[in-house]
């Protein structure tokens, strides 16, 4: 939902960064309002999810310069759990497996460190364990998930609705989802992207790193973005991601080419 | 990586050692005549200079083992005093206590009026502990059960003693033991008469002398026919202790359809970050499972010690017989730990389980060493064996020794062990949802440890389960 007026969640002004001294984001500007939903789109190493951690802080990427704000603030001025605690999520492509702590105590400790962090009430374990049923709900989760350990040996659908469960729980204010719909059936996307759909309001917003355009069928992005060799190369509306499943990349580089002389 | 990772590991031990000790102590040095001063002054029996004295002329005929996979400098034994009549100065109230030695306490949960004990501080200014322990005392006698330091046994009960003692691990069986049955000087001592069952969860905090029982201290824990017990030793708070080679020896000895339980945490001074100090535990722990369908479990949380030399074990010598040992153990910095089990099958149908969790950080080096004997009689035998380890940070060790003998074909062994290493994206995972490192670390670890603390007396495990937080707990920021 675009509106003009609404607040700058997320403010990327020219970011680049290096992953072992590899420069793989060359100048990324971005703004993401509330109430919006954007989709990044782009073929395979164009930077995307790079883009994604990022901007959650994950250690193997260096910052060299630029600047994001979110919500007026330096992102960068946060370690990687302020800035989870600040609202921001990330949705893992690979969501990551921690064997033996168990998923209910994994989801409690972090929602009572991002409520605590709010000063919002925590929830002993018996609240919780309520709180969090519903929510699963939301995603036609089996509660046996809670007795799991975190993401080990889960399915990769399995992977995928643990981790919009934990973006249900946190309520960030932008969540970033990359890759979010690899590895899903058609019966496990339309839930998960449904589970997406009734958490967003107009207060927060959405970033979608994808490949395909199935999934913005069922999340319908405000603004869909190309990103190629670093750089988001050209931005549109919905339409766009129709426009690039039928005809690919190819000509949005040769235009990008075209319009500024540049090689990508 | 890693700075992250070794921020974390690199918490200095805060408490050193605060307790100056005035004490009576025998000149340095070993031969006879320093047997025969130990047994002199604590008044024993004949038999007992004699079991020294055996042990002693074994002790000189053997060396020193070097298979374990550690290393430190060579201990002189002709420069160490052997005995020693500690008085720790007492403080006079807690107001003198490290404030930093009393976070630790609270952050541990350690009970208000044990801090006092632990701490150093007259007991009986805080707290009237003869009471305690008297009232513990009578409790138990009502029963029958004998838990007294192993001095006071051999002069109130010297033929439960000289039964058993080194029954289970002779004097000559290996050279620590040997050293420890020439020279110890005090311990514990706990006797379940037949069909008891011990009311309580027997606590070396409560026995006299605890304080005292020095350097080569000595265990012997028997219960009778249909008897029962659970004993813990230790405690989750800092050991203070200026002797820096310790050589224990524990005996238990369970007769039919016994029962025994034996819970340790361990969190002597291990050195500082360079390596420097640290307490070497060179122990010999062994049951023998005497009667048909008796039990032997062995729990321990290893964190500390410069050196940790330790195989609790498990004689499997009655029918149906069951041994068990779970085991943590975790170092940091330049701590070496080579510790693990044996479980020798000799009955028919005994059965054993093997569960040990292994976590190595900082520089440390970590080393399983387990034996599983199946006799040529031990009919039906069965083990099970788990050994995990966790590395956290690439300058630390890991490793997995297990010896399997099998003589008898209808025996059944199972041996499973895994490798697995706190990564960095795991690390990042919990950031990404608000969790800091050391909580994070300490949920891995937890997680990990779980089987293991599962097996500890309720609070015993709250205590670990924060013990090892502390341990781990850096300056992560």
């Amino acid at each position: 939902m675009i509106n003009a007026n609404a607040t700058v969640l997320l403010e990327v002004r020219g970011l680049r960064a290096t992953v072992a001294g590899v420069e793989i984001l060359k100048g990324i500007d971005l703004t993401v309002r509330a109430g919006e939903a954007h989709a990044i789109m782009g073929p395979n190493g164009s930077g995307k999810s790079t883009f994604a951690k990022a901007l959650a802080g994950h250690p193997a990427y260096e910052v060299t310069s630029g600047e994001v704000l979110l919500e007026g603030k330096d992102l960068f001025a946060l370690s990687p759990e302020e800035r989870a605690r600040a609202g921001v999520f990330l949705g893992f492509q690979y969501p990551v497996e921690i064997p033996g702590v168990s998923n209910s105590g994994f989801l409690r400790l972090a929602y009572n460190t991002v409520q605590g962090a709010r000063g919002r009430d925590e929830l002993d374990p018996l609240e919780f364990d309520d709180f969090v049923r519903e929510k699963m709900k939301l995603l036609d989760m089996d509660p046996g998930f809670l007795d799991r350990s975190v993401n080990d040996g889960f399915s990769g659908g399995e992977k995928k609705r643990n981790e919009i469960l934990q973006m249900a729980l946190l309520e960030p204010k932008l969540a970033i989802l990359d890759e979010t719909d690899s590895g899903l059936d058609i019966d496990a996307l339309r839930v998960v992207a449904n589970g997406v759909n009734r958490l967003l309001t107009p207060a927060n917003a959405v970033v979608l790193v994808t490949h395909y355009q199935r999934l913005l069928n069922y999340i319908v992005p405000d603004y869909v973005h190309v990103m190629e060799g670093g750089r988001i190369i050209k931005t549109g509306g919905k339409e766009l991601a129709l426009e690039l499943e039928t005809r690919g990349y190819d000509w949005v580089l040769e235009e990008y080419k075209g319009k500024t002389g540049a090689e990508v | 990586m890693s700075t992250v990772l070794e921020n974390l590991v690199n918490q200095p031990y805060k408490h050193g050692f605060v307790t100056e000790i005035e004490s009576d102590v025998a000149p340095k040095g070993l031969s006879e005549d320093t047997i025969r001063l130990i047994s002199a002054k604590k008044n024993e029996p004949e038999w007992l200079l004699e079991f020294r004295l055996n042990a002693y002329r074994h002790w000189l005929t053997m060396a020193e083992p070097t298979w374990p996979n550690v290393r430190y400098p060579k201990i002189d034994f002709q420069n160490i005093s052997y005995y020693s009549a500690p008085k720790p100065k007492k403080l006079k109230s807690m107001d003198e206590v490290d404030p930093e030695l009393l976070r630790t306490f609270e952050k541990l949960g350690v009970p208000m009026n044990e801090r006092a004990a632990l701490a150093g501080v007259a007991v009986d200014v805080i707290f009237d502990s003869v009471s305690v322990a008297t009232t513990y005392k009578q409790k138990l006698a009502e029963v029958g059960i004998i838990f007294c330091s192993i001095s006071e046994a051999v002069r109130e009960h010297p033929e439960l003693v000289r039964k058993y003692l080194g029954s289970v691990v002779p004097t000559g069986d290996n050279f620590y033991a040997a050293l420890n049955s020439a020279v110890f000087t005090d311990g514990s001592f706990c006797f379940i008469p037949k069909g008891v069952k011990c009311p309580m969860e027997l606590s070396t905090y409560f026995r006299i002398n605890t304080q005292d029982s020095g350097q080569f201290e000595r265990t012997l824990i028997v219960a009778e026919e249909g008897a029962s017990v659970s004993y813990l030793e230790g405690c989750t708070a800092p050991k203070f202790d200026t002797n820096q080679l310790h050589a224990a020896v524990v005996e238990l000895v369970a007769l039919d359809r016994a029962d025994i339980k034996y819970s340790t945490v361990q969190n002597w001074y291990a050195g500082d970050e360079e390596g420097r100090g640290g307490i070497y535990n060179f122990v010999t722990k062994r049951g023998l499972c005497k009667g048909v369908n008796s039990k032997i479990s062995w729990t321990q949380v290893e964190t500390g010690s410069a050196i940790t030399w330790k195989y609790p074990s498990c004689v499997l010598l009655g029918d149906n017989s069951i041994g068990e040992f779970y085991s943590v153990a975790l170092t940091n910095h330049y701590q070496q730990a080579d510790t693990g089990t044996k479980m020798i099958h000799i009955g028919k149908n005994t059965r054993s389980t093997i569960i040990s969790k292994g976590i190595s950080a900082g520089r440390s080096n970590n080393s399983y060493r387990g034996l599983v004997r199946i006799g040529p009689k031990a009919e039906g035998a069965r083990n099970y064996s788990q050994c995990d380890s966790m590395l956290i940070g690439s300058k630390c060790g890991a490793n997995t020794f297990p010896y399997i003998q099998v003589h008898n074909s209808t025996a059944k062994v199972e041996h499973e062990a895994t490798t697995s290493k706190i990564g960095e994206d795991q690390l990042f995972y919990f950031q990404s949802r608000g969790i800091g490192n050391e909580e994070a670390v300490s949920m891995i670890i937890n997680g990990f440890c779980k089987e293991v603390f599962q097996q500890l007396p309720m609070e015993f495990a709250v205590e670990a389960t924060k013990l090892l937080g502390l341990k781990l707990e850096g300056s992560v920021g």
